[in-house]
C-alpha cells in the first residue's frame, strides 16, 4: 500500500506540538509566551486537523499500522479530550511556571502514543505505543505543588504507578512471549484465525491473559486497579482529569480490537467477563466508603472498565460498537466531573464532600453540571450514560452472558448512593466555613456548560455518533 | 383529528420549556405566578385530549423514529387506561403550585422548576409506548422529585429522600434487564407490538418478576413500602400531592400496561401471590394508619392501603375489578392529593403535624373542617362520594372471584374509616383546642380545595362518562388477558396449577 502523510496528519500534527513544546521548555520561558496560553488554541485546533484524515483506509508501516473506522474515530476523541484537558490545565493553580511547557509536553507526548495506539494492529507497536504514553505519564503525576514546595502525596502518587506500571508492562512483554511462541505471529488479523482454546493452545492462552493484564492496568480493571484510587488522589486535579480519561479511550481501543479473538464461550472470554463481574462490583462497593471525590472517581473508573467488559465478551459488531460508545460516554463524563471539580477547588486543593456543600448557592452552573456528571455516571437516562449502558446491555443480551448483564444493572442501584452524594451535598447541603471558593468565570460556567450539554445531547440523540461507532466495530467483526 | 400540533409532545415540551423560561426570572412571586400561567397554558394546550374517542384504540398517536440503530422509536399515543392518569398530572399541577404559595418560601425558583420537571416526566411516562422511552421518563422524573424532598422536605429529608431514591432506583434496575430482553425475545421496543408476540412461559416468568418488583416498589405494595410513610412525611405538601397523586399511580399503571398485556400467562399464575400481597397491603396499611399519631404519616399509611385495592383489582382479571383499579387510582390521587394539600394548609397555621397539635379546629375553621370531612369520608368510601365508586367495583370483582378474598376487605374498609373517623373527630372536637387564632381558609386555598370536591361528587354522582371513557379499553385488555393466557396454555401444554384455577373460576356466580 502506498503511503500517504495525509493518512496520518494527526499524528504529525500532535509531533509538531510535542516538538514546539520541547523547544519552548529548554529556555527559560522569559521570551516565549507562555504554554498554556498559546497550547489550547493550537490542540483545538488539532480536533478539526483530525477530521482531515476522517476517512482514511489502509493498512501502512509493514501492516502494523491501521487506519480504520475506530482508528480515526478514536483519533478524533483523543483529540478532543486532549483539548479539554489542556483547558482545564491551562489554570492549574499547583504546577510551577516554570514546569509548564514541561507539562504540557509529556501530556501531548501521552496522547500522541495514544493517537499511535488506536491505528496499532500489532502487538509490538502496541507495546511501544503503550508505553509512550504510559512514560510521559509517570513523570507528570509527581508535578504538583502545595505552598510551593513538592506535594509528597503527588510524589507518593507517581512512585505507585510507576511500579505498577511497570509490573503490569513487564506482565504483558512477558505474556506476548507466549503469545509469539505458540502462534508465531504478533498481527492480530494473523491471530484471528488462529485458536485459542486453552485445550488449542493453552500457551497462547496463558500469554494473551498476560498480555491483557497490561491493558487491564491502563483501564483500572479489577485486579490490576490498586492504582487507580491514590494516583487521582495525588496527582493534582487537572492531572488526574487527563490520566482518568484518555489512557482509557487507549486502553479500550487494544481491547477491541483484541475482541476478534474472544469468541463468546472461550475461557478466556469468560474470564474477562468474571474480571468484568468482579471490576464492577468490588469498584462500587469501594467508592460508598470513600469522602475524598478523586478517590469515589476513581473507584467509579474501576466498576466503569468492568462495564465495558459487557460490550468485549458478547462478541458482536454491535457488542463492540457499545463499547467504543461506552468508552466515549465515559470519557466526556468523567471529564466533565474533572472540570467541576478542578473549577470549585481553585486552590488545587483535594476536594471532599463536604467542600462540596452550598454549591448551588456559590456557583449554580458549576452544581448543576457536576448533578449532570453524576447522574450521568449512575446511567440514568436522558444522558449519555444511559444511552451508553443501555447499548452495552442491549448487545449483550443472549449472547451467554445475562448473568453479567443482571451483576450491571443490579450495580447502578449500589453505585447511585454515592454519585447521588455529590449531588446531595452540593444541593442539600449548607456550605460550612473553610469551603473553596468556585471559580465562577465565563470561562469555566461555559466549558462545564458545553460538557454537560454534551452529555444531555449525546444522551438524547445519540443516532449520529453511535453510526460511527456501529461502522467501526462492524469493519472489525463483520 | 388534526389539531395543528403533537398534542402529546407539546404536553411533555411545554413544561421543559417553561421550565427553562424559570432561570430568567428573578423575583419568587413572579416565579410563582409565573408557574402557575405556565399550568393553566399547559391545561389549555391539553384542550384538544378532550376529543378523546371512546373507544380501545390508541390515540393522538405520534411516531417517529429515535435511534434507529437500535429500533428506538419516539412513540406516544394514549388509551383509556391511560388517559385519565394524563389528565390527572395535568389537573394537579395547578393546585401544587397553589398549595405551596405561600409554603415554600426558600428557593422558591428551583422549586417550581421541579414541579414543572416532574410533570412533563409523568405525563411521559403515561403517554410512551416505546418501553426504553418509557424508561427514560420513569427515571427522569425520580431526580425532580428526589429534589423536592431533599430541599424542601422536613427535618429528616436527606433520610428519607435517600430512602425514596434508592428503594425506587434498585427496583428499576431489573427493569431494564427485562426491557432488553424484551427486545431481544421479541424484535421490538414498541410497546403494543410486544403485546402481539407469544412469549414463552419460562421468559414469562422472569419477566414478570422483574417487571412487578419495579412496579410493587413503586405502588407500593407490602413489604416494599418503607420509603413511603418516610418521603410523604418528609416531603413538602406540593411533592406529597404529586408522589401520591401520579408517581404512586405508575406502579399500577405499569402492572396494567405492562405485566398483564405483556405476560399474560405468568400474571395469572402469580395472581394468587399478588393478591394475597395486596389483602396484606390493605390490611397492614389501615391497621398501621389506626395506630399513628401524626397526620402526614396516618394518610401516608392510608395510601398503602389504597394502593392495596387498586393491585387487588388488578389482579382479579375481571371487568369490575380493573374498572375499579382505575377508578381507585384516579380517586386516590384526587382524595389523597386533596388530603395532603389540607395537611400542608393546617401545617402553615400550626407548624406541626401531630394530631394532638391540631384539635378542636371545627369551631374555629369551619370551611377547612368542611373540607377535611369530605375528603375523609371520600378516602373510606361514602356513597356518594367518589371513593364509593372505586372500592365498590373492587368489592363487587373480589366477590365474583372468591367471597373469601371478598370477606377479608371488609375489615379492610372498615378499618379506613376507623382511622379517618378517629383522626377526624379529634380535629374537628378534640381538646384542648389550639386553633383559637388561626384563621379560616383564604381565597387561595378555598381555590385549591374546591376543584378536586367537585370531582369527588362529580365521580361519585355520575360516574357514566368515566365509565365511557375506560370501558373499551378495560374490556380489550381483559379479553386480551383471557384469551391469550389460554391460547398460550394450549401451545405449551401447561395446566394450569390449581391455585390460578380456583381463582380464575368464580366459586359461585354472584350477580351485579
Amino acid at each position: 500500500m502506498v503511503f500517504n502523510p495525509i493518512q496520518i496528519v494527526p499524528e504529525l500534527y500532535q509531533l509538531l506540538l510535542i516538538l514546539a513544546l520541547f523547544f519552548q521548555s529548554l529556555g527559560d520561558g522569559s521570551d516565549t509566551p507562555p504554554a498554556e496560553r498559546w497550547l489550547p488554541f493550537f490542540a483545538g485546533f488539532g480536533v478539526f486537523v483530525t477530521i482531515v484524515s476522517w476517512g482514511a483506509e489502509g493498512l501502512i508501516f509493514g501492516g502494523a499500522y491501521k487506519l480504520d473506522a475506530l482508528s480515526q474515530f478514536m483519533k478524533l476523541a483523543i483529540a478532543g479530550g486532549f483539548y479539554v484537558t489542556v483547558l482545564n490545565a491551562s489554570r492549574q493553580p499547583s504546577l510551577e511556571e516554570r514546569k509548564r511547557p514541561d507539562y504540557f509536553m509529556f501530556l501531548a507526548i501521552s496522547a500522541w502514543g495514544l493517537m499511535i495506539l488506536s491505528s496499532a494492529v500489532e502487538l509490538i507497536t502496541i507495546y511501544l505505543a503503550l508505553e509512550i504514553s504510559s512514560y510521559s505519564l509517570y513523570a507528570v503525576i509527581p508535578l504538583r505543588t502545595t505552598n510551593g514546595v513538592g506535594d509528597r502525596g503527588a510524589a507518593e502518587a507517581g512512585i505507585k504507578y510507576i511500579l505498577f506500571g511497570a509490573v503490569a508492562t513487564a506482565m504483558a512483554l512477558y505474556g506476548f512471549s507466549y503469545i509469539l511462541a505458540s502462534q508465531h505471529t504478533s498481527y492480530i488479523s494473523q491471530l484471528a484465525l488462529r485458536t485459542w482454546t486453552w485445550d488449542g493452545a493453552p500457551m497462547a492462552v496463558v500469554g494473551l491473559s498476560l498480555f491483557l493484564g497490561g491493558m487491564f492496568y491502563k483501564l483500572a480493571l479489577f485486579p490490576f486497579h490498586f492504582w487507580c484510587p491514590d494516583v487521582y488522589q495525588g496527582a493534582s486535579n487537572e492531572t488526574a482529569g487527563f490520566v482518568a480519561t484518555l489512557p482509557k479511550l487507549g486502553a479500550v481501543v487494544v481491547l477491541v480490537r483484541l475482541a476478534v479473538l474472544l469468541k463468546p464461550g472461550l475461557e478466556i472470554t469468560t474470564l474477562l467477563a468474571v474480571l468484568g463481574a468482579l471490576s464492577m462490583t468490588y469498584g462500587n462497593l469501594c467508592a460508598l466508603a470513600q469522602t475524598d471525590l478523586k478517590r469515589i472517581l476513581g473507584f467509579s473508573s474501576v466498576a466503569h472498565a468492568g462495564y465495558i467488559m459487557v460490550g468485549l465478551v458478547s462478541g458482536t459488531a454491535m457488542g463492540l460498537s457499545a463499547a467504543i460508545f461506552y468508552a466515549l460516554a465515559y470519557v466526556v463524563m468523567n471529564l466533565l466531573c474533572f472540570w467541576v471539580i478542578s473549577r470549585i477547588a481553585s486552590d488545587g486543593r483535594n476536594l471532599q464532600l463536604n467542600d462540596l456543600n452550598g454549591l448551588y448557592k456559590r456557583s449554580p452552573a458549576l452544581a448543576f453540571a457536576l448533578g449532570v456528571g453524576a447522574f450521568a455516571l449512575v446511567g440514568l437516562p436522558p444522558t449519555m450514560g444511559f444511552m451508553g449502558k443501555f447499548f452495552l446491555i442491549t448487545s449483550a443480551w443472549d449472547h451467554g452472558y445475562n448473568w453479567l448483564v443482571i451483576t450491571l444493572v443490579l450495580n447502578s442501584a449500589i453505585a447511585i448512593y454515592y454519585y447521588l452524594g455529590l449531588v446531595r451535598h452540593a444541593y442539600t447541603h449548607e456550605a460550612g466555613e473553610d469551603v473553596p471558593a468556585p471559580d465562577n468565570s465565563a470561562f469555566s460556567v461555559a466549558g462545564a456548560s458545553i460538557l454537560a450539554a454534551l452529555v444531555l445531547v449525546l444522551g438524547l440523540v445519540p443516532g449520529r455518533v453511535f453510526d460511527f461507532a456501529i461502522l467501526a466495530g462492524k469493519q472489525l467483526l463483520p | 383529528m388534526e389539531f395543528g400540533y403533537p398534542v402529546l409532545s407539546t404536553l411533555i415540551v411545554f413544561p421543559l420549556l417553561a421550565a427553562a423560561g424559570l432561570f430568567l426570572i428573578k423575583s419568587p412571586q413572579v416565579a410563582r405566578a409565573y408557574t402557575m400561567g405556565a399550568s393553566i397554558l399547559e391545561l389549555i394546550l391539553a384542550i384538544p385530549l378532550f376529543t378523546f374517542k371512546h373507544n380501545a384504540e390508541w390515540q393522538f398517536v405520534e411516531r417517529a423514529s429515535w435511534v434507529p440503530q437500535w429500533g428506538l422509536e419516539y412513540h406516544l399515543a394514549v388509551d383509556g387506561i391511560s388517559y385519565l392518569m394524563v389528565m390527572l398530572t395535568l389537573f394537579i399541577l395547578p393546585l401544587c403550585v397553589m398549595c405551596s404559595w405561600t409554603y415554600i418560601s426558600k428557593r422558591v425558583k428551583e422549586f417550581h422548576f421541579c414541579l414543572l420537571f416532574m410533570t412533563a416526566a409523568c405525563v411521559g411516562v403515561f403517554a410512551a409506548l416505546d418501553f426504553v422511552l418509557f424508561y427514560v421518563f420513569w427515571e427522569a422524573m425520580l431526580i425532580p422529585m428526589y429534589l423536592l424532598i431533599a430541599v424542601w422536605g422536613g427535618d429528616q429529608r436527606r433520610y428519607a429522600s435517600l430512602k425514596f431514591f434508592l428503594f425506587t432506583l434498585a427496583g428499576s434496575t431489573l427493569l431494564l434487564a427485562a426491557i432488553v430482553a424484551f427486545r431481544i425475545t421479541g424484535g421490538t421496543f414498541s410497546i403494543p407490538e410486544l403485546m402481539q408476540f407469544p412469549f414463552t412461559f419460562q421468559f414469562q416468568f422472569w419477566a414478570f418478576l422483574a417487571m412487578a418488583l419495579a412496579f410493587a416498589i413503586k405502588v407500593p405494595m407490602f413489604p416494599f413500602h418503607t420509603w413511603l410513610p418516610a418521603a410523604h412525611v418528609q416531603a413538602p405538601s406540593a411533592g406529597s400531592v404529586i408522589l401520591a397523586a401520579v408517581l404512586l399511580k405508575m406502579g399500577t399503571y405499569g402492572f396494567l400496561r405492562f405485566c398483564l398485556p405483556l405476560t399474560p400467562e405468568a400474571s395469572v399464575y402469580f395472581a394468587p401471590l399478588m393478591i394475597a400481597v395486596s389483602v396484606a397491603s390493605i390490611l397492614y396499611g389501615g391497621a398501621i394508619a389506626l395506630g399513628q399519631s401524626d397526620i402526614k404519616k396516618l394518610v401516608a399509611y392510608s395510601s398503602v392501603g389504597h394502593m392495596g385495592f387498586v393491585t387487588l383489582g388488578i389482579f382479579l382479571f375481571n371487568l369490575r375489578g380493573v374498572e375499579g383499579a382505575l377508578f381507585q387510582m384516579l380517586n386516590h390521587g384526587i382524595i389523597t392529593g386533596a388530603l395532603f394539600m389540607m395537611i400542608g394548609a393546617v401545617y402553615e397555621r400550626s407548624h406541626s403535624r401531630a394530631i394532638t397539635d391540631n384539635m378542636g379546629l371545627g369551631k374555629y375553621l369551619p370551611a377547612f373542617m368542611g373540607f377535611w370531612g369530605l375528603y375523609a369520608l371520600a378516602s373510606f368510601g361514602f356513597p356518594g362520594t367518589n371513593g364509593f365508586v372505586g372500592e365498590m367495583l373492587v368489592f363487587t370483582a373480589a366477590f365474583q372471584v372468591s367471597p373469601y378474598i371478598g370477606a377479608l376487605l371488609v375489615p379492610g374498609a372498615l378499618l379506613g374509616a376507623a382511622y379517618m373517623f378517629r383522626v377526624s373527630l379529634k380535629m374537628a372536637w378534640g381538646q384542648p383546642s389550639s386553633a383559637k387564632t388561626w384563621r379560616d381558609l383564604n381565597t387561595r386555598e378555598w381555590a385549591y380545595l374546591l376543584i378536586p370536591a367537585v370531582f369527588v361528587f362529580y365521580i361519585g354522582l355520575a360516574p357514566g362518562l368515566f365509565f365511557k371513557l375506560i370501558d373499551p379499553s378495560v374490556e380489550k385488555l381483559v379479553s386480551d388477558l383471557k384469551q391469550r393466557s389460554k391460547v398460550e396454555q394450549k401451545v405449551a401444554a401447561q395446566p394450569a396449577p390449581p391455585a390460578v384455577a380456583a381463582v380464575v373460576i368464580p366459586a359461585e356466580p354472584v350477580n351485579n
